[in-house]
């Protein structure tokens, strides 16, 4: 019997963990409208700067200041973000993945998601864009 | 207790929850994140002595799906004495991983408070301002034991929040259940976060109303023999944890206070989880 619970809450605690552990999953319920959406914000160099701030104030105590993550809540500095469009990046911010332990931030207004997106691709910039960079500098 | 919540704050965040008192909205505490705050109230009632009461709130966001929350509540009457009124323990739970037009979240709620108690956290049943008009002595001897389950809508769109609760409350006496509501709606003043770091913008600020009331009870149903009020709300959400929101909300009809001043304050502390847990 006593066997038998400690099955059972190994497996209620596996199922915990597996439930805080960030697999990008979100990625295949995004939509298709959505996952095509690009950045509406004119001047995505203000909106990067403007959603630094919000970053700083409402994500990075998770995610971590240079967004490289903190315990089990995954960087936002990665090659999932780096591959996520700017659509899916919004609809994540809307939606959250509660599941996951990402919470929604839909009470947050649209343009302010955007500046966050803003934000997180210019942390996260394309791969042909670093090569570009690196080209320069040699 | 203080000096040591205190110590805990490391990492500034921002709550995002609306601008309400009594209304709840589809947003939950942040997993990990523990919110301590002071929910204030005072009235001078026509024909009752003026009282001020005060509820301590500790809300702690479980996962992103499940938030716990411990209300101690209390309260002072001039002429007469102050009294601690009882505890609330509370439950909010958000069933629909995504957002949708309408998100439902299920609220449920064990309370042992006496009937001193003056916080408005919600009205239900036929309660009346003339209730308050009893000395503490005698309200405060018969505690109300109940459970109390809520059906909360709230929606967002672009910085506008929409929120109905629906309350249903069982004494765990025999009484029949009471029935209350309450609707908000909100706005942050700014779309936009500022490109330059600033304390005051209007970003930080969010207004908003709120209706809230008793529905009478299983037998009786309806706005008919109880309070009823609406007002404004203001709230200011500083980049450096703390919220504050204030209001007056105005008694529609006879069984109401003809004003109830009310003024929260808010703080909050990030990822209180991180302290124990073990260093990876």
């Amino acid at each position: 019997m006593r066997r038998r619970m400690a099955g059972v809450a190994m497996l209620g605690v596996s199922a915990c963990l597996l439930m805080g552990a960030a697999d990008g999953s979100w990625l295949r319920r995004v939509p298709a409208a959505d996952h095509a959406r690009v950045n509406p914000l004119p001047d995505m160099k203000a909106a990067a700067e403007a959603g630094s701030h919000v970053y700083a104030s409402e994500c990075s105590h998770c995610h971590g200041e240079q967004g490289q993550g903190k315990g089990n809540r995954p960087p936002v500095v990665s090659e999932r973000v780096r591959n996520a469009t700017d659509g899916d990046l919004a609809w994540l911010l809307r939606n959250g993945n509660s599941w996951k332990g990402m919470p929604s931030w839909s009470s947050m207004p649209d343009a302010r998601r955007w500046q966050v997106v803003a934000y997180l691709r210019s942390l996260n910039p394309p791969a042909s864009a670093v090569v570009e960079s690196q080209g320069e500098r040699k | 207790m203080w000096i040591l919540l205190l110590g805990l704050a490391v990492v500034p965040a921002r709550g995002q929850e609306p601008p309400y008192f009594v209304t709840y909205s589809h947003v939950l505490e942040e997993p990990g994140n523990l919110e301590v705050a002071s929910q204030n109230v005072g009235a001078a009632p026509k024909n009752a002595n003026p009282f001020y009461a005060q509820t301590l709130e500790l809300e702690y966001g479980v996962t992103a799906w499940y938030t716990a929350e411990v209300y101690l509540q209390g309260q002072s009457t001039v002429h007469d004495s102050t009294v601690f009124t009882g505890f609330r323990f509370e439950n909010r739970f958000r069933p629909l991983r995504s957002e949708h037009w309408v998100n439902p979240v299920l609220y449920v709620e064990y309370e042992d408070v006496n009937q001193a108690e003056k916080s408005f956290l919600e009205i239900t049943g036929h309660h009346t301002i003339a209730d308050q008009a009893v000395a503490n002595s005698l309200l405060r001897s018969d505690v109300e034991r109940s459970v109390e389950g809520k059906l909360i809508l709230s929606s967002n769109f672009n910085g506008f929040n929409l929120s109905e609760n629906i309350i249903a409350e069982k004494n765990v006496s025999n009484e029949p259940w009471e029935f209350g509501y309450a609707v908000g709606a909100s706005h942050s003043l700014a779309s936009r976060a500022s490109v330059k770091e600033c304390r005051f913008c209007r970003e930080y600020f969010a207004a908003g109303a709120e209706l809230f009331g008793g529905l009478g009870t299983r037998y009786d149903f309806g706005v008919k023999s109880t309070e009823q009020y609406l007002g404004p709300t203001i709230a200011y959400n500083s980049p450096h944890n703390y919220t504050i929101t204030a209001g007056p909300e105005f008694g529609l009809n006879a069984n109401s206070a003809a004003v109830l001043w009310r003024l929260k304050a808010a703080y909050e502390f990030s990822q209180v989880r991180d302290l124990f847990r073990r260093a990876r």
